[in-house]
């Protein structure tokens, strides 16, 4: 019933990882172990208690009706007495609900593939494109890097210091225009044979209806210097975010059509449950979460990963 | 800002409304709503609990007295504990100390510290007249010392370079040092970015606050923090002494629980908001008007406070004057309402401070800066007779002018027809009504509104 708990990582690099986003959610696992220990009865209070950690779990109200929903159909149908076994039950709700979502990123389809990275002030963008970079480059991945984000102070600095630590190529200009920055990346990335470019943009919060406009420009112009291109949109969401996840999801998919999510800062005690609302109100692949503050801390959503680290069910 | 919370508590007085008295039941019904609103605002669940059970106590208690209108009664008392819950006034910086004063910066990464850093030097010069000093201990982030020399440069705030090879404590130290000498009155100490369960890097900024002896440790905060707030304000508050909280990013269109929960959990008081990106946009908190804001009674106080700091008090009486005689308002006064629009941040950071009523109806009326940017461009075009005297505006003058603004002949007819309503407006301000009549006749009728 629960093989995929089971299964033994493959490699060493796996297994470190999962110790290390399990430390990071461990505060959730805690308490769900704490409270389903085999043997106890279910009723009204455990479904209330569950509905207080699904809730401090930033999993927001929707999805955590729907989730207990779910586990109280499955207590029903399969006849569950103990309250060691909700926890498999909501593992299953939660793997349902998340599973959708985990849709690695395949850059292969084209050269260059362009990514495009969005998001709000301070979510993690310029630092996650440094450690995409390394991912990149770790699967021998060509990767040039656009500093476009011409707004913020020192931004460009911050991306020309991650170049120089990966040794990738940057492309920025003194000042001006992000589209005229990008676009000249992305020239340069077809002349140099490049597989990946990464393409950074400003901060901006989605009520700056200007600033909205001028990332769709961004985009208008991607695919005039490459007919197609961007062919990954990615909006960068800090795990420690409430309920205004959901929003930022919606408002950067319907100014860019966002193609995947970057879930970072999964290493502090923030839980990331948001992205149990957002598969519920809005699904988009999670492409990456970041796990710590390393160059390698950057990986690949796995969603048996993400449930069993979330509810502390790793063997 | 706060809006859809503000929607759900203008729905749940909607729904009392109706009702004859408050009753065990439909209070009950009532404060579920609450709940769910401070809830799906990211209030921290411990902090709704104790929210809810002290209005639910206070509004059963006023039953007997207020039954006369008992949606009133049960709002006025969710207002009262809310401002309550917010802190019951404004607390200011404190910067009685012997110079330099202090001010420490701490938080997680990405909440905002080195941009607030800019924006309170800037707030401190401007308003109290301080000579500050800013420095950043930020050794890890690529370019975070880069990023506050260049705010520096930008706002003409005096900088202590430092340099990634060095410790953090020396770095302050000699800052400190170099305030002294240099007769700074106030020191600001930006931090490195830090998750609360990093043993070494809040033993690092332990060190620091030891060594400087702030006077005052200022944790920043992201108003879209959801349910963590909690942790983390606590987890600095264990750490450092904190003796305020900056909340950042209030512009966006998180319902900022954080800012209800974060002061509840480390009992210290939020000093400052981020309202934009400008270099401008952070403002004093003030705990009351954000009850009344959430509330649906909207900013207006902070809506005026703004125009006294952002707009030419010369001119903006000169048009009181024009607006009370109800004449001579030209082009020119149109003019220049939009530059001062500007200077307040804009049609967006204005509305937001507008009552939750009042933005509903705008909604529909799309803000667009394009729009407020092209107007400006039109009159630009017009020679100075023609602003003064829009009435001499026909077809040739307009082809000529529209041909100068690089727009149609259509924009330009729009514009005039939106100067005739302003026109009137005007006049209607003139006559009795004041404020909440303007407010009514703002939208559409505002350049940029559609």
């Amino acid at each position: 019933m629960f093989s995929f708990l089971k299964k033994t990582p493959a490699t060493a690099e796996s297994t470190n990882w999962l110790t290390r986003l399990t430390g990071s959610l461990a505060r959730t696992g805690g308490q769900l172990t704490a409270l389903l220990v085999p043997g106890g009865r279910i009723d009204e209070d455990l479904y209330e208690e569950l509905e207080t950690i699904l809730i401090t779990s930033d999993v927001g109200m929707d999805a955590t009706r729907a989730l207990l929903a779910d586990v109280r159909h499955r207590v029903k149908e399969q006849q569950l007495t103990e309250a060691g076994q909700l926890k498999e039950a909501l593992a299953h709700a939660l793997l349902k609900l998340l599973q959708p979502l985990a849709q690695p990123l395949d850059v292969a389809p084209h050269k260059p593939f362009v990514i495009m990275l969005c998001g709000v002030n301070g979510a993690g963008k310029t630092t996650s494109i440094g450690k995409l970079a390394k991912h990149f480059q770790n699967r021998r991945k060509s990767v040039l890097l656009a500093a476009g984000d011409t707004f913020r102070a020192a931004a460009r600095e911050q991306l020309m210091e991650w170049g120089k630590r990966n040794d990738v190529t940057v492309i920025a200009q003194q000042s001006g225009d992000a589209a005229a920055v990008i676009y000249d990346a992305v020239q340069a990335a077809q002349a140099r044979g490049i597989d990946v470019v990464l393409a950074d943009t400003a901060g901006r919060l989605t009520t700056q209806a200007h600033l909205m406009e001028e990332i769709k420009k961004v985009k208008r112009v991607i695919d005039k210097a490459l007919p197609g291109a961007p062919h990954e949109v990615l909006l960068v969401l800090d795990a420690n975010t409430g309920q205004n996840a959901l929003s930022q999801v919606k408002a950067f998919d319907e100014a860019l059509q966002v193609t995947g999510l970057v879930l970072t800062k999964l290493d502090g005690t923030a839980k990331g449950g948001v992205i149990a609302a957002i598969a519920k109100a809005h699904p988009i692949p999670v492409r990456f979460i970041g796990v710590g503050e390393g160059l390698d801390d950057l990986r690949p959503f796995v969603a048996e990963d993400f449930v069993a680290a979330l509810l502390g069910l790793e063997q | 800002m706060l809006d859809n919370l503000t929607q759900r508590f203008t729905g749940i007085v909607k729904n009392l409304r109706g009702q004859a008295r408050l009753t065990e039941s439909n209070i009950q019904d009532a404060l579920r709503e609450v709940r769910l609103a401070l809830l799906e605002a990211d209030v921290a669940l411990p902090v709704v609990k104790e929210f809810i059970a002290k209005v639910k106590e206070a509004a059963l208690g006023q039953e007997v007295i207020g039954n006369l209108q008992p949606g009133q009664a049960l709002i006025g008392v969710v207002n009262r504990e809310l401002t309550k819950l917010m802190g019951e006034h404004n607390d200011a910086l404190n910067l009685a100390a012997v110079p330099p004063a202090v001010i420490l910066m701490a938080g997680l990464q990405g909440a905002g510290k080195t941009t607030s850093s800019g924006k309170l030097a800037k707030l401190l010069r401007e308003q109290d007249k301080k000579k500050v000093l800013l420095v950043s201990c930020d050794v890890y982030r690529p370019a975070a010392i880069e990023q506050l020399r260049t705010l520096a440069q930008q706002l003409d705030i005096d900088f202590f370079p430092s340099d990634i090879s060095q410790k953090p404590l020396d770095i302050a130290l000699a800052a400190l040092d170099w305030a002294r000498k240099h007769h700074h009155e106030v020191l600001i100490v930006d931090t490195a970015g830090r998750l609360a369960v990093d043993e070494a890097m809040m033993a690092e900024i332990k060190d620091l606050h030891a060594a400087v002896k702030p006077i005052e440790t200022l944790f920043v905060v992201d108003a879209m923090t959801g349910q963590d707030a909690v942790n983390t304000a606590k987890a600095f508050g264990d750490a450092l002494p904190l003796t305020g909280i900056i909340l950042t990013k209030l512009d966006g269109d998180a319902r900022g629980g954080a800012a209800l929960s974060v002061r509840q959990i480390t009992g210290k008081p939020i000093k400052f908001v981020g309202v934009s990106e400008k270099p401008n946009g952070l403002e004093a908190f003030h705990p009351e008007r954000m009850a009344q804001r959430i509330l649906g009674m909207g900013d207006v106080l902070s809506l005026l406070e703004d125009a006294q700091r952002n707009v030419d008090m010369g001119e903006a009486q000169k048009l009181a004057k024009k607006m009370q005689t109800g004449k001579g308002f030209d082009l020119n006064d149109f003019k220049m309402q939009i530059v001062q629009m500007k200077k307040m941040g804009g049609m967006s950071a204005l509305m937001d401070k507008l009552p939750a009523q009042l933005s509903q109806a705008a909604a529909g009326a799309k803000i667009d800066e394009r729009q407020i940017n092209r107007t400006e461009g039109i009159i630009n075009s017009m020679t100075p007779y023609e602003r003064s005297h829009p009435e001499l505006i026909k077809a040739s003058r307009k082809r000529r002018i529209a041909a100068g603004a690089g727009v149609q002949v259509m924009h330009v007819n729009q514009l005039l027809n939106q100067f005739e309503q302003s026109q009137k407006m005007m006049k209607m301000i003139s006559g009795k009504g004041g404020m909440a009549k303007m407010m009514r006749g703002m939208a559409g009728k505002l350049p940029g509104m559609r």
